[in-house]
């Protein structure tokens, strides 16, 4: 599904992504985990063409999707989160929502003054399925609340639910559980599940591993801008490798 | 009376004006210091359009045309500046224009300015035609005032606020925010060109002094004063400032102190604008309640 080849980028000296090669294939739910700095985010931000590569190609669905402006790689099925939250604090809940909606009619101006019917139909079901989001993250109550003044785990909800109307094939979540309580996470966790259930392929970013060990079914590792190694969670935490990257090499403790 | 009528027309004007601003300004979030610059080549495409004989009419809907043309052909290297650098983008371009209608004589008699500009035949020259005028204004402005409003409720409009509040968040989910960002400067611009034509059959004389940073400014004022972002804001603002504007006329002002009411005038609106966008950015419509 996501298929990443030679992929590289530097920023001046530093080199932030390094020859990373890897592939994705209907795999539910798979996480990047790596220390800070690892280049996972950045790596994110390839993926969708919010950056520049130096070097390499990224497919997507068999079609080539690296040099791609952002909104086009969203636009074919892969939409993405960001680490700090980003709901539109000005606009409803309900319109924050509504507004990830893609290929809208109404975005049109020509169709705004004359397909007025059409526009007003499409709105219709907009509306609807946003409320049924809203619904399933409980967030119902707060549809006409300002995104901004909703507090910190539900604006991470509520990202999640515009990610949910954006009719993603792949979603990339980049530490969706971050900073968040534990009912909340547990809020959280059900609904990525549910996501994975409905044939939607997520790529996660996540520190906490005893959550990426519940829930995902392939890792990669990111240390200081490679992959060092790829497999299932029980293989991830006995490799030594992944070890010395979290706790540092003996040399270093010694 | 004649002098009331006068206030209205000229706020309605400026009303025009302003919401086209708010488009860009309060929905959008584009800081386009230029505007009067679309404002000043509506008015100049009409008058020279009906001073060349054609009818009122077609000069307006050719000023619109003129402004949005000039405002796409503005935005499509001015909107790869993001911010701030927008803002001294459309600074210059401002100043651009006006210097052309000062120095392209040929076309628009320089600091001479064109005189004698004529209303729309049904209207009437002189204080005989005001009120006929004023319906004239006040059919266009609400004309102005639904147009926006219908549109910034739309899910066009609501891409342009997505915009304005996160313009990363709009690219992820698909949005095309240069092709956006375009058009909301376009209908912006055609809509200043539709004051501007507005104000040169009004006014019956435009020179390159119309169109200056000060008319910008005022503009700007009448936009953040009323609330962004808001569909009565603008309009309201308009009015707060046309009407403060004219009221300082009656203040008595010794003979001698008079060449000081001018820019003593500008400093009071710089200082009104600034005050207002650091106490009260939300102006005195708030675009959103608590």
């Amino acid at each position: 599904m996501l298929k990443i080849d030679n992929v590289t980028k530097s920023f001046g000296g530093l080199m932030a992504v390094h020859d990373v090669t890897f592939q994705l294939d209907d795999a539910g739910i798979a996480g990047l985990v790596g220390p800070n700095g690892s280049g996972k985010t950045t790596l994110f931000h390839l993926i969708t063409g919010f950056y520049k590569l130096d070097r390499g190609i990224i497919h997507f669905n068999d079609k080539r999707i690296s040099g791609l402006a952002p909104y086009v790689i969203s636009r074919m099925g892969l939409v993405r989160t960001f680490q700090q939250t980003r709901v539109l604090p000005f606009l409803s809940a309900l319109e924050n929502l509504m507004a990830a909606s893609p290929r809208q009619t109404g975005e049109r101006i020509s169709s705004v003054f004359f397909q007025p019917r059409r526009v007003k139909l499409e709105e219709r079901k907009n509306r609807q399925k946003a409320m049924q989001i809203l619904e399933l993250l409980k967030l119902k109550p707060f549809d006409q609340h300002l995104a901004g003044r909703l507090s910190f785990g539900q604006q991470k909800l509520l990202e999640l639910g515009r990610v949910l109307m954006a009719k993603p094939k792949m979603i990339l979540l980049d530490e969706p559980t971050a900073g968040i309580n534990p009912t909340l996470i547990r809020q959280l966790v059900d609904v990525i599940r549910e996501l994975a259930r409905r044939g939607i392929q997520v790529f996660m970013i996540e520190h906490n591993m005893p959550l990426v060990a519940e829930i995902c079914e392939k890792v990669f590792v990111m240390d200081s801008g490679s992959l060092i190694f790829s497999g299932t969670p029980s293989e991830t935490r006995q490799n030594p490798r992944v070890i010395e990257a979290y706790l540092g090499s003996e040399d270093h403790v010694a | 009376m004649d002098y009331l009528l006068h206030i209205f027309i000229v706020s309605l004007i400026y009303a025009i004006f302003a919401i086209s601003l708010n488009l860009e300004l309060g929905f959008t979030g584009l800081y386009n210091f230029g505007h009067v610059a679309f404002f000043g080549i509506g008015a100049y495409t009409s008058a020279l359009l009906s001073l060349a004989g054609y009818p009122v009419t077609l000069g307006m809907v050719c000023g619109m045309a003129v402004a949005g043309g000039a405002g796409v052909l503005l935005a499509i290297p001015a909107l790869r500046l993001s911010g701030d650098y927008f803002g001294i983008a459309t600074l210059s371009f401002g100043e651009i224009i006006r210097l052309f209608f000062l120095n392209e004589r040929w076309l628009t008699k320089g600091p001479m300015g064109l005189p004698g500009i004529s209303r729309p035949a049904w209207i009437g020259e002189g204080v005989t035609g005001l009120p006929r005028f004023l319906i004239f204004c006040t059919l266009l402005t609400l004309l102005v005032f639904l147009v926006v409003r219908h549109l910034t409720r739309s899910p066009f409009g609501r891409a342009l606020k997505v915009i304005r509040e996160d313009e990363f968040v709009a690219q992820a989910f698909g949005k095309n925010t240069l092709f956006f960002k375009i058009r909301a400067v376009a209908v912006g611009s055609i809509l200043a060109g539709l004051a501007g034509s507005l104000w040169a059959h009004y006014i019956s004389y435009i020179s390159p002094a119309d169109f200056t940073l000060t008319e910008t400014i005022l503009v700007l004022l009448c936009v953040v004063l009323g609330g962004r972002g808001t569909h009565w804001g603008p309009v309201l603002g308009a009015f707060v400032v046309i009407f403060f504007q004219e009221i300082i006329r009656f203040v008595p002002i010794p003979a001698d102190f008079g060449r000081f009411v001018a820019p003593i005038q500008g400093m009071v609106y710089g200082a009104v604008l600034i005050i207002f966008m650091l106490k009260r950015p939300e102006g005195l419509l708030p675009e959103y309640k608590e």
